[in-house]
């Protein structure tokens, strides 16, 4: 067995591609949406101004303030730069003053209140009420600490899945898995040698995902690292034996990416890996609440950034396991070994 | 087991190999029925097994396959004295993918000889080699048998069959149609030369057929598209007799060529194909 799993890890490694995608397109991934999404606060806000009587000393007024930049245009221009949302807002000066917005965009929400804001008050407007502003960054709430926990999960299915199932299917369409048949090794030993191996990538997996996060964006865990672990571990192992399962039957590599699609395109979309699954519609919750990357993807975020322990996690955990136990039970039952 | 592609080799010899479930009938290697478990695993021990299409991982060395086959079994050859049998030494440290056709059979037959085995299953091991590959997995093969293994093959090569095999079973459409050492296969042509000729003008009389069948010294007369090909005992007697009677005839030859009987006669008197053709 322990043979077995080294020559897997060996097939692996020597696999340029396959170590790109299990390890470095997640990383990638990360940095890519960290920088995209990274909290800056809300960027200066661009307002056109019409050209007319009093354009520029109007433009002088709004460019005062910390929060716009005001640039004059002429009518067809601030049509069009408003229409295509690089301006936020066109003020047309006169007499009322007049806003032009698409209400529906909350960029431009915010320049109204803004700019009328400040106009007002260049004015002689004055505040009624004494107020104070009291800012508070909450640890764990930039999208890039609700993403690596994501990431995390979605690596840990892709490479059960992707790992497990092309080296079976492999090995099928090769007719090795027949030559193996004709040896006195033991069928449980080949299945258990996938679950070594994974353990073992698992391990690099965790680290470098985890290590980058925690290096690039501060992105810490919160929670134990032996919580983290024995999550990892138990996820890792569901997916071994989900892609087992995916591969228990399917002759071809064809045939199996399209099994793998199959099972591994809905959890990416709905189990929460980008954006949190309360978007969708209340009806579909509980059905997506039962997946196991959604499970998993919960569980992480809850020791990542919520620091909870394991013991608190007992139905998602309970959700992981069952898919995992129940995926390798059916898979050693029809498992086609030639 | 000799016989053309499609003749049922690899179906009897996997089923022979525990691999696939007969149909009917009953199988016992080593004097063991194939058995689920722990039984069946036992009897694996004993047996070496190469099978036909087997593509061994490409990216792994030589050494790294040989030691995850060894692995398997209880008692083995280490890797490298099974490198030295099959005579890749050098080849240790090498990728499965850089290896030559030759040396890939080499290492699938290497491991099948990793187990030390008592009984050896080489399906094929030949075909699609050229010659000089094909002799090292022969002489590879012979040591094996010299050294007290035995070994079954299936080849649809007669100039195999002749060499390496004690015994011969000929094989077509399922059936085993002759079996015995290859001299007592060839005997049983009833003569020892195989005389091939053919005449300009294409057919041949069925007249002068029937006058060939009575001529002395030919035991057997087969007429095909290429020419007539005669079964002779003696060929000094025959050949001036088969001459003389075409001069006689007046029809010219375009064609003859006279060679010992061989495995392939034994096939075409049998089925009335050419093992080669199929």
């Amino acid at each position: 067995m322990y043979q077995l799993a080294l020559s897997r890890m060996r097939e692996f490694y020597r696999e340029p591609e396959a170590v790109f995608w299990v390890f470095g397109f997640p990383i990638v991934l990360a940095f890519a949406l960290g920088l995209a999404f990274r909290n800056t606060g809300p960027g200066k806000l661009q307002v056109g101004v019409v050209a007319g009587s009093g354009d520029s000393a109007l433009a002088a007024t709004l460019d005062s303030s910390p929060r716009l930049i005001a640039t004059v245009l002429d009518t067809a221009t601030a049509r069009l730069r408003l229409k295509s949302g690089r301006v936020a807002l066109v003020v047309v000066p006169g007499d009322p003053v007049v806003y032009r917005y698409d209400s529906t965009r909350t960029e431009s929400g915010l320049a109204r209140l803004e700019v009328d804001d400040v106009l007002q008050r260049a004015r002689g407007r004055r505040d009624l009420v004494a107020v104070r502003d009291d800012r508070a960054v909450a640890p764990g709430s930039r999208y890039i600490d609700f993403l690596i926990p994501g990431l995390l999960g979605m690596n840990l299915l892709g490479s059960g899945i992707w790992g497990v199932g092309f080296s079976v299917v492999q090995a099928r369409q090769r007719k090795l898995l027949k030559r193996y048949m004709a040896t006195p090794m033991r069928r449980s030993h080949y299945l258990l040698s996938f679950i070594l191996s994974r353990l073992v990538f698992l391990i690099v997996e965790v680290v470098a995902l985890v290590g980058f996060g925690w290096l690039l964006f501060g992105v810490a865990v919160r929670g134990s690292f032996a919580s983290l672990g024995g999550i990892t571990l138990l996820g890792s192992f569901a997916f071994a034996g989900l892609g087992l399962l995916v591969a228990s039957r399917a002759r071809t590599i064809e045939g199996v990416s399209g099994l793998m699609n199959l099972v591994m395109l809905p959890m990416w979309i709905l189990s929460g890996t980008f954006f949190s699954y309360s978007r969708f519609p209340n009806a579909m919750i509980p059905f997506v609440k039962a997946l196991p990357l959604t499970a998993l993807n919960d569980s992480l975020r809850a020791v990542m950034i919520d620091g909870a322990s394991v013991m608190t996690l007992g139905t998602p955990i309970a959700i992981v396991v069952a898919w995992g136990a129940v995926s390798f039970v059916i898979a050693l039952k029809i498992f086609r070994w030639r | 087991m000799l016989g053309p592609n499609g003749a049922g080799k690899t179906t009897t010899i996997e089923i022979l190999e525990g691999l696939t479930l007969p149909d009917s009938g009953e199988v016992e290697i080593l004097g063991t029925p194939w058995r689920d478990g722990a039984a069946g695993r036992a009897l694996r021990e004993r047996l070496g097994i190469q099978l036909q299409e087997t593509q061994l991982a490409d990216k792994l060395q030589v050494g790294e396959v040989l030691a995850l086959f060894r692995s398997f079994y209880r008692q083995s050859h280490t890797v490298d004295e099974v490198l030295a049998l099959v005579g890749l030494e050098e080849k240790r440290k090498a990728r499965v993918v850089t290896l030559s056709g030759g040396q890939k059979q080499r290492l699938a037959v290497a491991c099948a000889l990793v187990s030390k085995p008592e009984l050896l299953f080489l399906d094929e091991p030949t075909t699609g080699l050229d010659p000089q590959s094909r002799r090292q997995l022969w002489e590879i093969i012979r040591r094996f048998r010299a050294d007290g293994g035995t070994v079954l093959l299936t080849t649809h090569y007669m100039e195999e069959a002749e060499r390496l095999c004690d015994r011969v079973a000929i094989m077509d459409h399922g059936k085993i149609i002759a079996q015995g050492t290859p001299k007592e296969l060839i005997a049983s042509l009833g003569a020892d030369h195989v005389v091939d000729f053919a005449l300009t003008e294409g057919g041949i009389a069925a007249d002068l057929v029937e006058v060939l069948r009575q001529m002395g010294g030919v035991s057997a007369v087969r007429t095909g598209p290429d020419g007539v090909s005669l079964t002779v005992v003696e060929l000094h007697r025959a050949l001036p007799a088969l001459l003389a009677l075409l001069q006689d005839r007046g029809v010219e030859l375009s064609l003859l060529t006279t060679h010992h009987a061989s495995l392939d006669d034994v096939f075409v008197a049998l089925t009335g194909r050419q093992l080669r053709d199929t």
